[in-house]
């Protein structure tokens, strides 16, 4: 009897709000560093912020112990170029990524993360968090060292990834706040930052939150703000029917859109990326050959192998190829950094031709992924100890596939049956994709070698930082970002708030709970959102169809926006959390209006300028909101390594990293 | 027979996502107190497992289960149009197997690494 609906059936009562109600009830706060986010990004940043002395508070929407898209644990540690096994050096492997990227990529995000990723890791390892293997259960295999204990991916010779046994990531994390003395504000939802006298471009000091479970309003003041939200969803694809979005579905921009209407400047907003979204299947759950299943063998219903191949083309004759870079090649660089392949960073794969092979009737449906093939060492490696740690695996596919009885050491699992072409990546379980239900790319705000913003007073971490990363990119800029951010609130006072600022927001909040006209709930709305944005800023886009989009947007905010209803103080976030989306999804079409011409390198195709990455339009179009409109500028790609900056990434580094305590 | 029957919206779905045995939860309400979306809300009855109010907002991410401090308390459950397609076959015997099948072979008791 535990769902809503048994206890309806069998009580005959609706049960009440479990918690307190305490809509428009102000509880205030003051600190010297606030952190918004408590993700892998946000605890980095929080803890470090601590260690340097100054008072700490994080504002996170879920449950810190395991919230944010990292939060449900990790096997992979990627880009850790100062391990002491390491072939590769920080400096030339940022150089290469930025390279393979075609310079759209954050210089200072990706540097940070290859020097101090490692750092950030021997943290995690000094709380509580296995990172090698320190009983020798994988003594002697190809991508153990032997006097370390560390365990590699993908590049078994140049030893940059690591695979680590990262299923209680965040609970030490958590752990570690706690002992330090970090306040814990769970279950506040980031709604808008406070600015000096209220007005847009000014220093930001502080943030407003609703609480998501009481309806309080949380107003902090600080000295200096971190913004460490996670990665905007919810912006094409929405529909909680049939699948869970790969992404914590609670990411919806909350302090992206709170960033953007305090005035800080953004990038690549224009960059997305087709989904698959419902149509996909259980993540790491079934048959694949990528990411945590590279390597695997596959094969088909009559137990033909598809051959994996280098970047010639060329067939691999053994398995313990798959994870040695090509001849001649330096190193390559695995999956999940979201760095376009190239020649140059090529990793191994399964024959690209496989949708064709399918259609020849050479390759026979159902495929399998079929570890029995592999090494005992790496069938272990893959299904015990990366299904095992990773975030959303080690329960969803680990527990439950063992449970029914599965074994990687005599079944073989099978990939989803599917269009032929849905077989061009190794990502099986992802489905196909469709190019209108689209998904965030890798915008966010421009930073300087501090890691600020350029808004005073706010600072930025993982995924809210323009440029892609993964795990260690957030934990490595959380922990600079909060050496930074508690080294400026040290010379920093506190401002009073705006109060009209504060009422102006307060009175946006709580709109839902008193809905104008006919009301509508948020998943309506949410819905609404999304297919404006998959009509008007799907795959191809023209600059007339991007302005109906704008104005729809709109139009639905000041309109059925208005309608939207909540119930109750959960109601209320999703309410609110539409607002964000609005407000990303207006700040994404701007940006594709402002990039007048098509770009491979970003995925953005514009009908009205086909020309494809012409040089003139090898820039950052970034964006800023102004209190009369929006500021579009074109920033040199690589500004970071231009004055006022130092040519280089060590220099800059050195200047500004400031690692001494 | 007297079944008396109310007028209901269909639920929504996924229908249940986490499924709780209440002969093994004690109504701690630890998954409740870290579940990120809110899908599960304490029971005002006492000692009774929490109400699954949100199944919908569920992200699967299986934390609430690896927070629970008593095995078998709390599954997590794949909606039918993801669990459905999880299939394997025995490569020694050629046997088929899929996840919720009505008779499945014995559980594979070894722990994930570390």
């Amino acid at each position: 009897m535990t769902t809503w609906y048994e206890y309806l059936q069998q009580y005959g009562t609706l049960p009440e709000w479990p918690y307190p109600i305490r809509y428009g009830e102000e509880q205030v706060f003051s600190t010297d560093v606030l952190v918004l986010g408590g993700g892998i990004a946000g605890c980095h940043a929080a803890i470090n912020a601590r260690r340097a002395g100054v008072d700490v508070i994080v504002m996170e929407k879920e449950a810190t112990k395991w919230s944010g898209n990292g939060g449900a644990g990790v096997d992979h540690w990627l880009s850790a170029c100062t391990n002491p096994c390491s072939q590769v050096s920080p400096e030339d492997f940022t150089a290469q990524i930025i390279a393979d990227c075609g310079g759209y990529d954050c210089g200072p995000l990706r540097y940070i993360n290859a020097r101090e990723g490692w750092d950030a890791l021997l943290d995690c390892e000094q709380m509580g968090v296995r990172i090698r293997d320190v009983q020798g259960e994988f003594a002697g295999a190809a991508f153990r060292d032997e006097e370390t204990g560390l365990l590699f991916a993908y590049d078994y010779h140049a030893r940059i990834d690591l695979r680590v046994y990262g299923h209680n990531m965040k609970p030490m994390l958590y752990r570690q706040l706690k002992r330090l003395g970090v306040t814990i504000l769970d279950r506040v939802m980031v709604t808008a930052l406070l600015t000096e006298g209220g007005e847009v471009g000014t220093r930001v000091i502080g943030a407003m939150g609703l609480h998501t479970r009481t309806g309080a309003f949380v107003i902090v003041k600080a000295k200096a703000t971190i913004l460490a939200t996670g990665l905007p969803g919810r912006i094409w694809l929405f529909s909680t029917e049939y699948r869970p979005t790969f992404r914590d579905p609670n990411l919806t921009g909350d302090g992206m859109a709170a960033a953007w209407n305090a005035g800080a400047q953004f990038a690549k907003l224009e960059e997305s990326y087709p989904d698959s979204g419902t149509l996909a299947y259980l993540a790491y759950g079934m048959g694949n050959a990528h990411n945590t299943w590279h390597g695997a063998s596959i094969v088909d219903a009559n137990g033909t192998e598809v051959p994996w191949v280098d970047r010639d083309g060329r067939p691999l004759e053994s398995v313990e190829e798959r994870f040695l870079p090509s001849p001649g090649q330096p190193y390559m660089v695995g999956h999940g950094l979201r760095v376009p392949t190239t020649y140059a960073n090529h990793v191994k794969e399964l024959a690209p031709d496989l949708p064709e092979r399918i259609r020849r009737g050479e390759i026979v449906l159902p495929l399998y992924a079929d570890l029995t093939r592999l090494p005992a060492h790496e069938r272990r490696a893959i299904f015990g100890l990366m299904v095992g740690n990773e975030g959303r695996t080690r329960i969803p596919v680990y527990e439950t596939l063992t449970r029914a009885g599965f074994d990687p050491d005599r079944d073989r699992l099978a990939a989803p049956v599917m269009h032929p072409e849905a077989y061009a990546h190794a990502n099986f379980w992802a489905g196909m994709l469709v190019p209108h239900w689209r998904q965030w790319g890798s915008g966010g705000v421009i930073v300087d070698w501090d890691l600020r913003t350029s808004l005073e007073g706010l600072y930025a971490a993982g995924g809210a930082i323009y440029g892609a990363g993964a795990h260690s990119s957030a934990a490595a800029s959380g922990r600079y970002a909060g050496r930074k951010a508690a080294a400026y609130a040290r010379t920093a006072r506190e401002s009073t708030p705006d109060p009209a600022q504060v009422a102006r927001e307060k009175a946006c909040v709580y709109a839902p709970l008193k809905p104008e006209g006919r009301s509508i709930g948020w998943k309506e709305l949410n819905a609404g959102i999304c297919r404006i944005m998959q009509d008007y800023c799907g795959q191809y886009k023209t600059g007339t169809t991007l302005q109906m989009g704008l104005r729809l947007l709109q139009d639905l905010r000041e309109s059925e926006a208005r309608a939207v209803a909540a119930a109750n103080p959960h109601e209320l976030m999703r309410a609110v959390e539409c607002q964000s989306i609005l407000t990303a999804g207006e700040a994404i079409i701007r940006a594709c209006l402002a990039r007048q011409a098509s770009s491979a390198l970003l995925n953005f195709v514009r009908l009205d300028y086909p020309a494809i990455d012409p040089p003139e339009w090898h820039v950052l179009v970034a964006l800023r909101r102004t209190a009369d409109g929006v500021t579009v500028e074109k920033m040199p790609v690589d500004y970071y390594l231009r004055p006022p900056y130092a040519p280089t990434y060590a220099e800059n580094y050195a200047l500004h990293a400031a690692l001494e305590r | 027979m007297g079944h008396r029957v109310m007028m209901l919206p269909t639920p929504p779905t996924p229908n249940r996502a986490i499924a709780f045995d209440p002969n093994i939860c004690t109504g701690c309400n630890l998954c409740v107190e870290i579940c990120r979306s809110d899908v599960l809300m304490p029971n005002p009855q006492p000692k009774q497992p929490p109400i699954v109010l949100y199944p919908d907002e569920c992200w699967y991410c299986g934390n609430c289960v690896e927070e629970c401090h008593h095995p078998g308390a709390s599954t997590l459950l794949h909606p039918l149009n993801q669990s459905l397609p999880v299939i394997w076959q025995r490569v020694e015997t050629g046997e088929f197997f899929r996840l919720g099948m009505r008779n499945p072979p014995p559980p594979n008791t070894r722990p994930p690494a570390g």
